[in-house]
């Protein structure tokens, strides 16, 4: 029999009239928004399963998401209070270092999951279609969970030292969400698009989040700082948001305008790098996973 | 709107085989290629080096596909493994980018390429039900609304609120497969799903994508399983080596499907290149013959011999190969790891195996086999369509078989008894 190939060359149906064209991609590639709206019911569910499932099977179920900040902040004031004695700019150490773990956390525990989250769903990126930012969205929207229930033990504490909140200046809270939330997703972004090519990702992730949280002022204070370092701290935006929540629930002083502005930029560049560095790897993502 | 679902122009996929099969990309391993293909371009302004990656490092899995799918067609592709069955349904869903020509499409797509996929242990059957849904592109209130069917449809009532884990398999496939079921796609892609489940769930999921036929969509079916193809579409697509070479029915493509696979059985296995596998060690020939008396003859109830001879030597090497009949039906397996007190261990890093079955259980008519190697716990070496033998008519058990009722392959040895009751009325 014949093994000559057909429609080599030879011309087919095409009327331009098709709904969809798919063809090689290059570039950045466009981010497709309407897409990303009309798939908005699978990032609801993703989310809901990750809420669902993160618990499951362990003992102390849901009780985890407030475990892990208090026992690092009764762990951080015996270490940096008792025993080194750091400077908690006149607030009770154990809710300066808690009002700071509270966004540390969500942003730690948040690029953790996400960073693995295309690594741990192969299947999903090599048999079914849809946006895969998604994948790595989900992850972090479900940690929100936890930041809330964290964020009413903070409520507790508040409570329990007497510490008042800076009236409206809670409301700064949001844009200071937001700003982790950024942060959070264009960090992710990058490193679980990676980590699809270069498995490294997985074991550098731990400790580049140590040596953050160390570069992050969560259990010290800005103030602490030489004059000269306090604007350029502005560079990590996680620092704006954890000083940020300090000024707004504890009452230190606020960060410098400098380091806010610095941290918006940098927030702003992080974000629109993830998304595009994920958006260009994107399309091969199934080929190489 | 035409009436064309899908239309393929020259669509070509590119896999570049080096980065494929190393799965495990390191930061080291490109860093240090990087070094090496700038030290190689340093090199090649030199003297002109090896620096564009050589045609030995990508391997096309699809070349030039032209083709034309009208809305309503129920099209089956066939082709051996490796032809780029999988890579142009992973093109039209839209999974993989072709890397070059374009694809058009018009309606919706929804593609079945592995059932299950999204399914989340922890969850229940239920909570399953909706995230699956959702991930193949239902709507929450199309999900609502259809769930009850779903469910009806899988058989799982009781289970709905049991965690998916605690599921036998069969129970996770025909949850899975229920959804997929009341998917409602203009067009639905499905890749060999239906290889998994009972028969009679089969029969169900069949006759339900049946239904989506006559309800005016387009379905696109992969499968190994020619009976299924046959029953299920109408137009077949011949895929050879990446390229399109037969469009028409589906009895034509496949018989040259069948054609082809013997074509591929007359090169020497030694030179097969459609392998998989850590390819450590392979099997570098095989021989079937029949009895001492009539060489290589192989028929019905008479002593039968498969011999496969390897290249490369690895301790605990174990062989199995699958007998398939025409239509590619697997008829039965044989496997060396699975040991009798009849079998002689003569090495345990060998580099032959003999298989010997004294009565061929086989009906007249033309098998295949695939075998596989497996060593030191990963699969060295597969190979599909390995050889092609023709078993004829013969005797089994003193009994001659001729086989040609066509039904069933196997011919057991067996002894009938025709006794009356004594007492009996009967004149």
């Amino acid at each position: 029999m014949s093994t000559e190939a057909l429609g080599r060359g030879s011309s087919v149906a095409w009327d331009d009239s098709f709904e969809h064209v798919l063809e090689p991609t290059h570039g950045l590639g466009a981010l497709r928004l309407p897409e990303l709206i009309s798939f908005r019911e699978l990032l609801y569910f993703l989310t809901w399963r990750d809420i669902k499932v993160r618990y499951k099977q362990t003992a102390l179920g849901v009780i985890w998401a407030i475990l892990q900040p208090v026992l690092a902040m009764i762990l951080f004031s015996i270490v940096f209070s008792d025993v080194a004695k750091i400077s908690s700019q006149g607030v009770p150490y154990p809710i300066f270092s808690y009002c700071a773990l509270v966004p540390w956390l969500f942003f730690a525990n948040s690029v953790q999951l996400s960073s693995l989250s295309l690594t741990l769903n192969p299947n999903l990126i090599t048999k079914v279609y849809f946006p895969r930012v998604y994948v790595v969205t989900s992850p972090i929207l479900a940690s929100l969970v936890d930041f809330a229930l964290a964020s009413v033990i903070l409520i507790g504490l508040m409570i329990y030292y007497s510490v008042a909140p800076r009236g409206v200046g809670v409301i700064l809270l949001v844009p200071l969400l937001l700003l982790a939330l950024m942060t959070t997703f264009g960090v992710s972004a990058w490193l679980a698009a990676l980590n699809v090519k270069y498995r490294d990702v997985r074991f550098a992730v731990p400790f580049m989040i140590q040596v953050w949280m160390f570069a992050s002022p969560v259990v010290y204070s800005v103030a602490a700082l030489p004059a000269a370092w306090r604007d350029v701290y502005g560079l990590n935006p996680m620092s704006t948001v954890i000083e940020g929540f300090r000024w707004a629930l504890v009452g230190t002083p606020p960060p410098s305008a400098g380091s806010v502005l610095l941290s918006v930029l940098t927030g702003l560049i992080i974000f629109v790098g993830g998304l595009l560095y994920f958006n260009r790897t994107e399309r091969r993502f199934a080929d190489i996973v | 709107m035409g009436a064309s679902a899908i239309v393929g122009e020259r669509v070509s996929k590119r896999y570049e085989i080096g980065r494929a099969r190393q799965q495990h990309d390191t930061l080291r391993d490109a860093v240090s290629d990087a070094a090496r293909r700038s030290a190689a371009r340093l090199g090649g302004r030199l003297r002109r080096g090896p620096t564009e990656p050589s045609d030995l490092e990508t391997l096309w899995a699809l070349r030039d596909v032209s083709f034309e799918i009208k809305r309503g067609d129920l099209v089956g592709i066939v082709g051996n493994n490796g032809a780029g069955k999988s890579t142009l349904l992973k093109i039209i869903s839209r999974i993989t980018e072709p890397t070059s020509g374009r694809v058009g499409i018009n309606g919706r797509v929804g593609s079945l390429l592995e059932v299950g996929t999204g399914f989340h242990p922890e969850l229940t059957g239920r909570e399953n039900v909706f995230l699956y849904a959702s991930i193949l592109g239902m709507r929450q209130t199309e999900i609502t609304r259809r769930f009850d069917e779903i469910v009806e449809f899988a058989d799982v009532t009781r289970f709905l609120d049991t965690p998916v884990k605690r599921y036998s398999s069969g129970m996770q496939v025909r949850l899975a497969f229920a959804v997929a079921a009341y998917l409602e796609p203009d067009i639905l892609l499905v890749d060999e799903v239906l290889a998994v489940g009972d028969a009679a769930f089969q029969k169900k999921c069949l006759g339900r994508m049946g239904e989506s036929a006559t309800e005016g969509r387009t379905v696109v079916f992969v499968s190994h399983n020619m009976a299924v193809m046959k029953a299920l579409c109408k137009r077949g697509m011949v895929l050879h080596g990446g390229q399109l070479t037969y469009d028409g029915t589906i009895d034509e493509a496949i018989s040259r499907y069948l054609g082809n696979l013997e074509q591929m059985i007359t090169i020497p296995v030694v030179k097969r290149t459609d392998r998989t596998g850590w390819d450590m060690v392979r099997v570098r020939q095989i021989r079937i013959r029949g009895g001492q008396r009539d060489g290589d003859v192989v028929t019905t109830g008479g002593p039968a011999t498969f011999e496969f001879e390897l290249a490369g030597q690895l301790p605990s090497t174990s062989c199995n190969f699958i007998i398939l009949d025409d239509l590619g039906h697997p008829v039965t397996e044989f496997n060396s790891e699975n040991p009798a007190p009849d079998d002689v261990f003569g090495s345990d890093a060998p580099t032959r195996f003999v298989c010997e079955i004294p009565e061929l259980p086989l009906i007249a008519g033309r098998y295949r086999i695939d075998v596989e190697l497996h060593a030191q716990g990963h699969l060295q070496d597969r190979l599909q369509s390995a050889a092609v033998f023709d078993v004829e008519q013969g005797v089994m058990g003193g009994r001659p078989v001729s086989g040609e009722s066509g039904r069933g392959s196997m011919a057991v040895r067996h002894r009938w008894t025709r006794t009356a009751d004594e007492l009996s009325d009967v004149v």
